[in-house]
């Protein structure tokens, strides 16, 4: 019990902490809690839980992708081209769509296995890369989404928030399967010691760039979901989401030195550092103020991460951690 | 027990060439079903190529490898382990984030990428439970494992993988004697079954008591094959180094047991791991500890050197009373404590800095030292005979008795009154071990106090002058002069009384 706490804890106090966030939240709203509130809030936490999710991908095998809002960007512009008409079509530009995000992925996987890049600089050069064919495809924003599958995607069920249901489906349906494959093992594997792994016969390559491929995938949905929110194209919405990606996944618990951490912290990393967000809009404090508190905000939650450190009671120990 | 009529693995003509060293040259070896076959050398002998070679992880310059008398060539570890070749790395094979259930599965046979299958679990716990390595959390992380579990968990990992040759490269150096003995019983358990069993160790008693046939590496080359038994200790180890060793561990002058006190530990404790820890080192003397693994030994030195945060008791250097609380404060001249750390490659050294950088680092910020001044490192480098291209030389090329002396002088430089050596010749070889041993007794004679810590019985005796066996975190025997026998740390580390009150009714 108390190892399984102890693999757990990051996560634990991760949810912990947004659970208080959100209770803040919901009682300060001017309009109080009701489901067209929390439908707003799952949204804009969702969107940013997906590019949290790419980069969690990175992170795990050890390494970190500067592209996630470049392909977000980039499949955001391709989905206002092709998410719209009858209904085969817009199924055809879905899976175009998530066709391009798990294209840039193996773009960046490539360039780290095959080119033995840094994923660091691969991806800071594919970002652009990618950022360009966005601003080639919607110079200026523009296009349209088809209102009717994004009120699907984006309103709720029995009052249930569909993006939260499409969180769970994450959750249970992709990422608790994938835990239980030695594809899923071998990401932990190849982020924490890349030799082991390789001494232990798997083969690394493959795994890193699948996991390469699986964080373009999510940067897609990423994307998708923020057209279905906006209904537009914009190649400019890139850079914000890079960076609350990274924050949401260290938020989350996930190692940025590889092989510890899980999607579920990596989410719920993002839906805090969201509600910590919407949480300001709806304060009272001045404007100006905002970014300090809410960097505080941040800072706080993680040093409870590492708050263990202090119990520790031989000091080589906390050099391991 | 007969081995087989074809060899599992046969190289012919094979040679392994990093840039300018030959690694191995125009090797012929073969290794049988049913026979345990260990190999002996040096270190840089070529052993661990072999092995690497044998396992999938390096490919071959020059020549050939049959499998099963076929000609093949090992695309990577994967390959080799779907063919039955199993190797237990002397570099830990453990991812150290995973848990031991999870690092038990990864690469499991038959799963690759796919679905993972827990039966390996059943059958590793089954094999951990007979080498007394039940009180191993499955979920546990094995980054959390102490050097010998982790070592446990290896052998479990690699017997569930149906080994066709099994090849266990230094294997069981954490472990004590007689979870050692317990492992020997599962391998030629194995052997019987039809298993081939290629085994590298520097434990001689080990080899002796384990091996069918013997096959000696030197630089590179395989010098001969026989039978166990064939030569005694000392032909051996002269077919090794090409020279003849005749004594392992320097002459052992009579104890002084009025000489000054250097370091007086009283009542030491720590947490619920260390009670009631009494020690007394003196000047000249090498003072042993011993016991079975983790049982507090480790915890010891490392609170003597301010690694350990609210110890409790007294701990006087000469006649002062100090409280050590960082290893800055230990290493200070007023103190003059030095401490060579378990694992050299991630506590004693920086593996990527060159060899000039890491004599310097305990060195440098000590009062009166120039740590800049390569002289000064000199006279230990020449006098334990490192072997290596220039100081400029990353540490992580050197191997690894190579690097123990790097870690050594590192200290030494600063001219310790008290040195703490946790298994300075962990998994290091006869001549570089027979090197350290004359040094540490040289540094005794010119006055140092020395507390060794050892897994290996034969150093507590024949180079410690007293003893302290650890169990459950007390002192439980304290042997000195001829009480020190192998039966006597055996009987103190397990904590046995009968067989102690035996063994000093026959020495009285």
């Amino acid at each position: 019990m108390r190892n399984l706490f102890r693999s757990n804890q990051r996560e634990a106090i991760a949810i912990a902490v947004l659970s208080v966030l959100l209770a803040l939240y919901l009682a300060t709203h001017p309009s109080g809690p009701n489901t067209y509130v929390m439908t707003i809030w799952a949204n804009q936490c969702l969107i940013l839980a997906l590019a949290a999710i790419a980069q969690f991908f990175a992170v795990i095998v050890r390494g970190i992708d500067l592209s996630v809002g470049a392909v977000m960007a980039l499949t955001n512009c391709v989905a206002s081209y092709l998410v719209i008409g009858s209904g085969l079509e817009m199924g055809l530009g879905i899976v175009a769509v998530l066709a391009v995000g798990i294209a840039c992925g193996l773009v960046n996987g490539a360039l780290v296995v095959f080119g033995r890049l840094q994923p660091i600089v691969a991806t800071l050069a594919t970002a652009s890369l990618f950022v360009g064919l966005a601003l080639l495809l919607r110079p200026t924003p523009g296009g349209q989404i088809d209102y009717d599958l994004a009120d699907a995607f984006t309103l709720d069920v029995l009052g249930i928030p569909t993006a939260l249901i499409i969180a769970a489906a994450v959750v249970g349906l992709f990422w608790v399967p994938l835990r239980r494959t030695g594809l899923g093992l071998g990401l932990y594997a190849v982020g924490s010691s890349e030799q082991a792994a390789f001494q232990s016969g798997m083969p690394v390559p493959v795994i890193r760039l699948a996991s390469f491929a699986m964080g373009g995938l999510f940067a897609g949905l990423a994307g998708l979901y923020f057209s279905f929110v906006t209904t537009t194209g914009d190649a400019g919405i890139g850079p914000n989401f890079t960076l609350n990606s990274i924050a949401a996944v260290v938020l989350g618990g996930v190692a940025l030195r590889g092989g510890v951490g899980t999607l579920t912290g990596a989410m719920a990393g993002a839906f805090i550092l969201k509600t910590i967000g919407s949480l300001m809009f709806f304060s009272g404090l001045p404007p100006l103020a905002q970014p300090f508190i809410e960097g505080l905000i941040l800072a706080g939650a993680i040093a409870i991460g590492g708050a263990g450190v202090l119990r520790v009671k031989n000091r080589l120990e906390v050099f391991a951690q | 027990m007969s081995r087989s009529e074809h060899p599992i693995v046969h190289l012919r003509g094979v040679s392994k060439v990093y840039g300018a060293t030959h690694a191995l040259s125009d090797v012929d070896f073969s290794c049988y079903g049913g026979e345990i076959h260990a190999i002996l050398g040096e270190n840089g002998a070529g052993k661990s190529t072999l092995m690497k070679l044998v396992s999938g992880v390096i490919q071959p310059t020059a020549g050939e490898i049959e499998i099963d008398g076929e000609l093949t060539r090992l695309k990577g570890p994967s390959d080799a382990i779907s063919r039955g070749l199993i190797c237990m790395f002397q570099e830990l094979s453990l991812v150290p984030d995973l848990s031991v259930r999870e690092n038990l599965m990864l690469g499991a046979v038959g799963t690759g990428l796919g679905r993972l299958n827990a039966d390996v679990v059943k059958r590793a716990q089954d094999i951990l439970g007979q080498i007394d390595g039940e009180a191993i959390g499955l979920t546990t992380r094995v980054a959390d494992l102490t050097l010998a579990e982790r070592q446990q968990v290896e052998i479990a990992k690699a017997l569930t993988r149906d080994p066709k040759l099994l090849i266990l490269d230094e294997a069981t150096s954490a472990l004590n004697a007689s979870v050692v003995e317990k492992v020997f019983r599962l391998i030629r358990a194995e052997r019987d079954r039809g298993v081939g069993v290629l085994f590298i160790s520097h434990r001689f008693h080990e080899i002796e008591t384990l091996a069918d046939r013997i096959s000696i590496f030197r630089n590179g080359a395989h010098v001969e094959t026989f039978d166990n038994g064939a030569y005694d200790y000392g032909a051996i180890i002269s077919k090794m180094v090409g020279q003849r060793i005749d004594d392992l561990f320097p002459a052992k002058p009579k104890a002084d047991p009025d000489a000054d006190e250097v370091l007086r530990l009283e009542a030491f404790g720590w947490s619920d791991r260390l009670q009631d820890i009494s020690i007394v080192l003196r000047k000249g003397q090498i003072t042993g500890l011993g016991g079975l693994d983790g049982q507090g030994q480790g915890d010891v030195l490392q609170g003597l050197f301010g690694l350990l945060k609210g110890t409790t008791g007294r701990c006087l250097i000469g006649e002062t009373e100090v409280s050590i609380r960082h290893p800055k404060q230990a290493k200070d001249p007023k103190l003059g404590i030095a401490l060579v750390p378990e694992d050299r490659k991630t506590e004693g050294l920086i593996l990527d800095q060159s060899i000039a950088r890491n004599l310097e680092l305990a060195a440098l910020g000590t009062h009166g030292i120039d740590a800049a001044d390569k002289t000064i490192y000199q006279p230990f480098l020449d006098a334990l005979e490192l072997k290596c291209d220039s100081l400029d030389q990353p540490v992580s090329q050197l191997s690894g008795g190579n690097q123990q002396k790097v870690a050594l002088t590192k200290w030494l430089t600063l001219g310790p009154r008290c040195m703490l050596l946790a298994d300075p010749t962990r998994g290091i070889d006869v001549k570089t071990k027979t090197q350290i041993y004359a040094l540490l007794r040289r540094l005794a004679d010119s006055g140092v106090a020395i507390l060794l810590l050892s897994t290996d019985y034969e150093e507590l005796i024949h180079l410690c002058d007293e003893t302290h066996i650890f169990y459950q975190g007390r002192i439980v025997r304290h042997l000195t002069g001829k009480d020190v026998t192998a039966e006597a740390i055996i009987a103190a580390s397990l904590n046995i009384p009968a067989t102690t009150e035996r063994s000093e009714a026959a020495n009285a």
